[in-house]
């Protein structure tokens, strides 16, 4: 932990001091994103994320010392789709940085022709938190993130296109890996097609999708609104009747609701969290996706 | 505009041809590795040498500090051009107080035993052209006789684009004096005003018509220096040329036009700074300012010093933004030179030139139990010097707020709190008051 602050401190510094070094400086408002970012832009990049691996990026405190490392960015990666919506505007209104202004090539709307499910049809908060361009958790789609590897490699060819053909070439890399990635988690998830799962918020409909799993109910009553007793009796009877025996939750959800849940069904709580640097050696997005789908096809595996 | 884009799309075409032109797509042996390095140098050049001859040719009113526009499309568009939100304040509550409004000044506060809406804020805001945004908050009230009143509490628009970390505002706003005089009351912790800030700024807080330039130093860590020159004129410039200063002051006010130039107008300093003190604690620190005339006399001055500071932790793993501990204490300091000056209520009675010192703070901490519940607790105290006449708003005060406040989401809240007032020579009084807060339209970003 400390020595994981302390890394964050020094980069942090690095990224801010760095005035006259020919790498690009990248700010990612999620880990993930940053990840990625790093992917592509490989040492030509310096790459700092804003929120942290284990916080809910619906809230990150709008600090400061994040304003200055706006006002020194070449480039800033955000995920889109109203994800940092409230915290990221008086940041990016105080950063005062024309390279990262809304349309600069600086800024990266990392969503930018992905897909996205659960467009609202009408925007109504009585249906809870919900986000008007649709459900921002698309990351952990592994193909989604391929389209956010290109939205970055374009944007900082066009930023330093002294460089283009590296980060092309490291786009290219990614996005094998991604496939041959992509390839063994599908097997390792396979024998569990059809398998029924319950999370927390809806921040896994994406990697559901991907991987053939089912999402039966969220352990939320609607987006962003705390689990009321009455919901999660409804859930508990689900549960029971669909016979789901895997709950997901992120480290910043409760889990111990999720625990009581899971005592009423005889489930098991997975930790899965979605950010990189959140579990243990899981530095970068694909860390994080072996994690993520080892953990699922294991505690599936056990319960089948 | 139309123009300056398109000879910046060039500027950038050409910019990114001219590297590709080198065509470094494949491994290249280390000797060929310096030339290229110059070739891409002499580009690189180059390209800089054509931007600046086109902005030559373009003329110094085109010199654009803006971002070359987009090449890339966005998802697609939602909403209008323009943010529109509704907060509604609706308290509720009973106090001891026989004079309710002298202990709850601010004009937000609730100051009636029952029911009352002292705040519901129209907020519009949006990007007024690459150069501007524009905010706007319009405030209706009810007040303590029922009746419905209206106000322009701010109209500013900010530029975007200026050069040197450089930020303007201009129009109505705030004056960014401490942590809590520009914010709205929707995002106060508690449910009244502090007694500090409407002591020195009056029921409305500190705000008036005028421009405000900001810098963010290029420090290694948040700092931002900020000055605003604004009208000292008006009934939202308490402490300085208000028409109700006779409540400060004791005497007839000193009405004329403003005509000393310069030193007629009010100028608030302002340097705050910020730190992470680990990962999960952040504190901000500042020092304010106001300087300005008052009405006591032809050429009666009035200076408010400020020192603030916010410390927060939050949890690494917070849910929904809890749990989180926080700080929050500001001081103020009021040197008002009092002219010689006729008494206002005593015929033919001369008050003498004086100096009437001011002073109080406020400390509040909050914590963040558990998702959506906060408790906090409030102490503060304000105290003035005699001077030469008796007025309620320079009386000792004391005052201690225990207050609870549940947020079933981000765009409601509810909150009790309870006040123990203790003036000087008065006595003490109980207070309990009942806030429910909603918000419709656009979700305000919420600043640290």
């Amino acid at each position: 932990m400390i020595n994981r602050m302390a890394a964050l401190g020094l980069g942090a510094i690095s990224f801010i001091s760095a005035q006259a070094t020919a790498q690009l400086k990248v700010v990612a408002t999620t880990p993930d994103l940053a990840s990625v970012a790093r992917e592509i832009g490989g040492d030509r990049v310096n790459v700092v994320a804003l929120a942290k691996p284990t916080e809910d990026p619906h809230f990150v405190d709008a600090k400061p010392s994040f304003i200055v490392i706006l006002n020194r960015a070449d480039a800033l990666v955000e995920g889109g789709a109203e994800l940092e919506l409230g915290w990221l505007p008086p940041l990016l209104e105080n950063s005062r940085n024309s390279k990262v202004a809304a349309g600069a090539p600086g800024r990266i709307v990392a969503s930018e022709g992905i897909r996205l499910l659960e467009i609202p049809t009408s925007f109504d908060r009585s249906k809870g938190d919900i986000h008007s361009l649709g459900n921002p958790h698309y990351m952990i789609d592994p193909a989604a993130a391929k389209v956010v590897a290109r939205n970055i490699a374009t944007h900082f060819a066009a930023l330093d296109p002294k460089n283009a053909a590296a980060y092309n070439a490291n786009l290219a890399r990614f996005n094998s890996r991604i496939d041959a990635k992509l390839a063994d988690w599908q097997k390792q998830l396979a024998p569990y097609r059809g398998a029924k799962i319950v999370t927390y918020h809806r921040d896994f409909i994406y990697f559901a999708q991907r991987f053939g799993l089912s999402i039966v109910d969220e352990l939320e009553p609607k987006p962003g609104i705390a689990p009321s007793p009455a919901h999660l009796a409804q859930v508990i009877g689900e549960m029971k009747r669909d016979n789901v025996k895997v709950i997901l939750v992120q480290p910043f959800q409760n889990r111990k609701t999720a625990e009581t849940v899971a005592r009423q069904t005889g489930a098991t709580v997975i930790d899965a969290p979605q950010q990189p640097g959140a579990a243990r050696n899981t530095s970068s997005y694909f860390d994080n996706m072996d994690n993520l789908v080892h953990s699922i096809a294991d505690e599936l595996g056990e319960k089948k | 505009m139309y123009i300056k884009q398109t000879f910046s799309a060039l500027a950038l075409l050409v910019c990114s041809a001219l590297p590709a032109m080198s065509g470094a797509q494949v491994p290249v042996p280390k000797s060929k590795q310096d030339s290229i390095a110059r070739a891409d140098s002499i580009a690189r050049a180059d390209s800089i040498a054509l931007v600046k001859q086109l902005e030559k040719e373009l003329g110094a009113q085109n010199a654009d500090t803006s971002a070359a526009p987009s090449r890339a499309q966005g998802p697609a568009a939602t909403g209008s051009y323009m943010n529109i939100g509704f907060v509604a304040l609706t308290d509720a509550g009973w106090s001891t107080a026989h004079d309710i409004g002298k202990i709850e000044r601010g004009d937000h506060d609730p100051k009636v035993n029952g029911f009352t809406i002292p705040n519901a804020e129209i907020s519009l805001d949006g990007n007024v052209d690459p150069y501007f945004k524009g905010f706007s908050n319009i405030v209706l009230k009810i007040d303590s006789a029922g009746n419905s009143g209206i106000e322009l509490e701010e109209a500013y628009g900010l530029t975007t684009s200026l050069p040197w970390n450089l930020q303007l505002k201009f129009g109505q706003f705030f004056a960014e004096f401490g942590r809590q005089n520009p914010q709205h009351p929707h995002s106060w912790a508690f449910i009244d005003a502090p007694l500090v800030l409407t002591r020195m700024f009056g029921p409305d807080g500190l705000r008036s018509q005028g421009v405000r330039l900001s810098w963010l130093l290029p420090t290694p860590f948040y700092t931002e220096a900020l000055v605003a020159v604004m009208n000292a004129t008006g009934e939202t410039a308490t402490s300085f040329r208000s028409p109700e200063s006779s409540d400060i002051h004791g005497g007839v006010i000193d009405d004329r036009p403003v005509s000393n130039g310069f030193s007629d107008l009010l100028i608030v300093p302002r340097l705050n700074t910020s730190f992470d003190l680990t990962e999960t604690q952040t504190v901000v620190l500042g020092v304010s300012g106001a300087f300005g005339p008052n009405n006591s006399g032809p050429s009666a001055t009035t200076q408010i010093y400020g020192a603030d500071l916010y410390w927060k932790w939050k949890a690494a793993t917070a849910q929904a933004g809890f749990p989180f501990l926080s700080l929050q204490t500001e001081a103020m300091w009021r040197h008002y030179d009092a002219a010689q000056r006729l008494a206002k209520d005593e015929l033919l009675v001369t008050l003498p030139s004086e100096v009437l010192k001011d002073r109080g703070a406020y400390a509040q901490v909050l914590w963040g139990i558990k998702p959506r519940i906060v408790a906090g607790l409030r102490g503060e105290f304000e105290h003035g010097n005699p001077g030469s006449f008796a007025t309620d708003l320079r009386g000792d005060q004391t005052r201690w707020s225990p207050n609870l406040t549940w947020y079933p989401t981000e765009f409601s809240r509810v909150g009790v709190q309870y006040n123990y007032d203790n003036r000087k020579a008065i006595g003490t009084d109980h207070s309990l008051w009942l806030q429910l807060q909603f918000l419709i339209g656009a979700h305000a970003a919420h600043k640290f």
